[in-house]
């Protein structure tokens, strides 16, 4: 397995990527890079696309304009081109789900090995060395409960690997699932609102959790977060987006500050002619 | 403690009650009697009666007693005591024909479950495993019955050479039906599903040159064991089973090897199932079954997936149709109708979608039962309605509903 690139190297490039469903453009001519080792916001009022952006890098949906090219250390891939089971294979993009979309009634532990197919269906031979026992699938198998033992460790569930994934607590069920991506193999990670639904002792926890991911796996992660305490205080680079358009870019303190944003959030004034108020928009 | 009657639950009863009605005037409240004059109608509306005040007193009971007690909760060692019971059914199956009250009637019966029971574990790999909704599932049953028979008869081929090529071409039906319905699920999938199941039907009961038409397939070829016949008289060039092993000739002999052979099928079946159950394919099966996108996102290929699962499902029901066939010695299409279709199904759900162990329980319920009591005649299918009833009252989820992980950390299960 290739190493992750360098720090700070673009990783994913999103080239004037347009999403439309009949009329309206979900994602408008957008174009933003998203490097490794660094953690990439992309944050916006609801409705401003976020998701749809990140189904179109999962090829989930296919932009009927512009080029999403992620820098594999093997050469460029085009991920507009490819099926969605192949990004995860191939361009090794791993994503969660803004609802929580784990195997339920599987077991944690089934779970994460469930996310390393590929590796052990090469490994079995397509399931006919597994079936005649060889020493082979063995191997392959115990290299897969490793991982993700380490895993589990990483995001404190070991004690929970043999208990139903549906059966978890909502946090926990929020952490398996940025473990079943991790398994994958990651070279980019897309978190979907990983914090939503989190109390702040849980959300604290996540923060340490995608730094260590950051710092340690070296990967690059890509997050839509509504939680501003999380965006603010992890994010190496901020993209915001209204109504499928970027709106501004930049580390999160010029963000915060920048007029446009705080339009979309806040709204402007009915009349554009008015002064605006003495107080309000500033305590952002 | 009983529950509080009141409108909403007179209500539900005289709702239940009108529903037995609407059903039972057509079916109990007329009949056509053969007289002088010709045939005449007649009306039993005393019978429809009976019918809507037992189900309107039915459903009330339902509404007003107290819920039915719960199972005691499953020990947490249930694996294990499920793994026995397995064994101690495996035992009992390969001893039965050897048992004193046993008789050529009983091991008859237990071949017709054990045919049932290897269907519902292939078809457990579609539904139970995969979570496709297959209502036609006969088909393939079919298509491996018919291969056997047109084999054996055009070829002259022997059982042993047929049963793997009619798993394989039963396996190709399912990829062909496996293709076009890749992006359907559930309802959808479960009507295009049985039009494959009817269309396979349509075709042997009108190919006549090929298959017979209705009037099937007769004088098919009986299975050898290593070439030892089992007809009184062995064909030229054979030796009889019986003159091998110097006993008597007896027609038992064959009934108890068709036991055993459909057994051996049987638990290969189940052999096999288990264990692709902690293999990849079966995993992702699974995985599949609880979220098809998140299986995406893994990069789990759900095309090669569903037809994998297609594929083998069929395979089972291909070799247990050409058993069916060699058991029977004659095929025609009214063998594969929808109806059998669902049997199989209801063997699946009841027995707890997924758990093979379940799947026998439901297999002997179902098609053991209403076997035993044939003497109650059109009454036996009555029992069976009302014993589906109760089920689902009691256990709506099926008989063995629990699921044990494939794995566990620290070992394999």
């Amino acid at each position: 397995m290739s190493e992750p690139p360098a720090s700070g190297e673009a990783l994913l490039d999103v080239d004037h990527v347009t999403m439309r469903f009949g009329g309206l453009f979900a994602v408008n001519d957008l174009s933003f890079s998203a490097r490794s080792r660094q953690i990439t916001a992309v944050i916006g009022p609801n409705g401003a696309g976020k998701t749809t952006l990140f189904n179109c890098i999962t090829g989930f949906y296919k932009p009927q304009v512009g080029r999403l090219t992620l820098h594999h250390p093997q050469g460029p891939l085009l991920l507009e081109r490819l099926d969605d089971h192949v990004i995860s294979r191939r361009a090794r993009v791993a994503r969660t789900f803004q609802n929580i979309r784990l195997f339920a009634r599987m077991s944690v532990l089934e779970n994460l090995i469930v996310a390393q197919h590929t590796a052990l269906m090469a490994a079995s031979a397509f399931s006919l060395a597994g079936l005649l026992g060889l020493h082979r699938y063995r191997d392959a198998e115990r290299r897969a409960v490793a991982k993700a033992r380490h895993w589990l460790d990483r995001m404190a569930l070991t004690g929970l690997a043999d208990e139903a994934a549906g059966s978890l607590p909502y946090g926990h069920q929020r952490r398996l699932e940025i473990a079943r991506a991790m398994c994958t193999d990651p070279l980019l990670l897309c978190l979907d609102e990983p914090a939503a639904g989190l109390n702040p002792r849980e959300s604290a926890e996540l923060n340490r959790l995608l730094r260590s991911i950051r710092d340690q796996d070296g990967i690059g992660l890509l997050l839509i977060e509504h939680d501003m305490s999380v965006v603010m205080e992890i994010s190496d680079h901020v993209v915001v987006l209204d109504y499928g358009k970027k709106i501004a870019e930049g580390n999160p303190a010029e963000v915060k500050r920048d007029p446009a944003v705080i339009r979309a959030y806040l709204g402007e004034p009915d009349d554009a002619d008015l002064p605006p108020e003495p107080t309000g928009s500033a305590s952002c | 403690m009983w529950r509080k009657f009141d409108v909403a639950a007179l209500r539900d009863a005289a709702l239940a009650g009108l529903v037995a009605g609407a059903l039972a005037l057509p079916m109990l409240g007329f009949r056509l009697v053969d007289g002088v004059t010709g045939l005449t109608l007649a009306g039993h509306f005393d019978l429809v009666a009976w019918a809507v005040g037992l189900v309107f007193c039915g459903r009330l009971l339902i509404r007003l007693l107290p819920p039915l007690p719960a199972l005691p909760a499953l020990p947490a060692r249930f694996g294990d005591l499920r793994l026995k019971a397995g064994w101690l059914l495996a035992g009992i199956a390969l001893i039965l024909p050897f048992l004193p009250f046993a008789d050529r009637n009983l091991v008859d019966k237990a071949t017709l479950v054990l045919i049932y029971i290897m269907l519902g574990w292939g078809l457990n790999i579609v539904v139970g495993l995969a979570g496709l909704l297959d209502l036609g599932f006969v088909a393939f049953y079919a298509v491996g019955a018919y291969s056997y028979a047109l084999l054996s008869q055009t070829f002259g081929l022997s059982f042993w050479v047929c049963l793997p090529l009619a798993g394989l071409l039963s396996a190709g039906f399912g990829l062909a039906l496996g293709f076009p319905v890749l992006r359907l699920r559930g309802d959808y999938l479960a009507i295009v599903t049985l039009g494959f199941g009817e269309i396979i039907r349509v075709i042997l009961q009108n190919w006549q040159e090929v298959t017979g038409g209705p009037n099937g397939i007769s004088g098919i070829e009986r299975p050898s064991l290593f070439g030892l016949s089992f007809k009184a008289v062995a064909p030229e060039g054979q030796q009889s089973f019986a003159a091998f092993f110097g006993i008597d000739y007896s027609s038992e002999q064959r009934v108890i090897f068709l036991y055993f052979l459909i057994l051996a099928l049987a638990l290969a079946t189940n052999l096999f199932t288990l264990r692709i159950r902690r293999l990849p394919v079966g995993r992702a099966w699974e995985a599949l079954r609880e979220d098809e996108i998140a299986c995406r996102s893994l990069g789990i290929n759900p095309t090669t997936v569903k037809l994998s699962a297609f594929a083998l499902g069929a395979m089972f029901a291909g070799f247990a149709g050409s058993f069916f066939a060699t058991r029977q010695g004659f095929i025609s299409p009214e063998s594969f109708t929808f109806i059998e279709s669902a049997v199989i199904l209801a063997i699946v759900v009841l027995g707890g979608m997924g758990s093979q162990i379940g799947i026998v329980l439901a297999a002997l319920l179902l098609v053991g039962l209403p076997e035993w009591f044939r003497e109650l005649q059109q009454y036996r299918m009555l029992a069976f309605g009302g014993a589906m009833v109760l089920i689902m009252l009691w256990k709506p989820s099926g008989l063995l509903s629990h699921r044990a992980p494939t794995i566990r950390l620290g070992g394999n299960p």
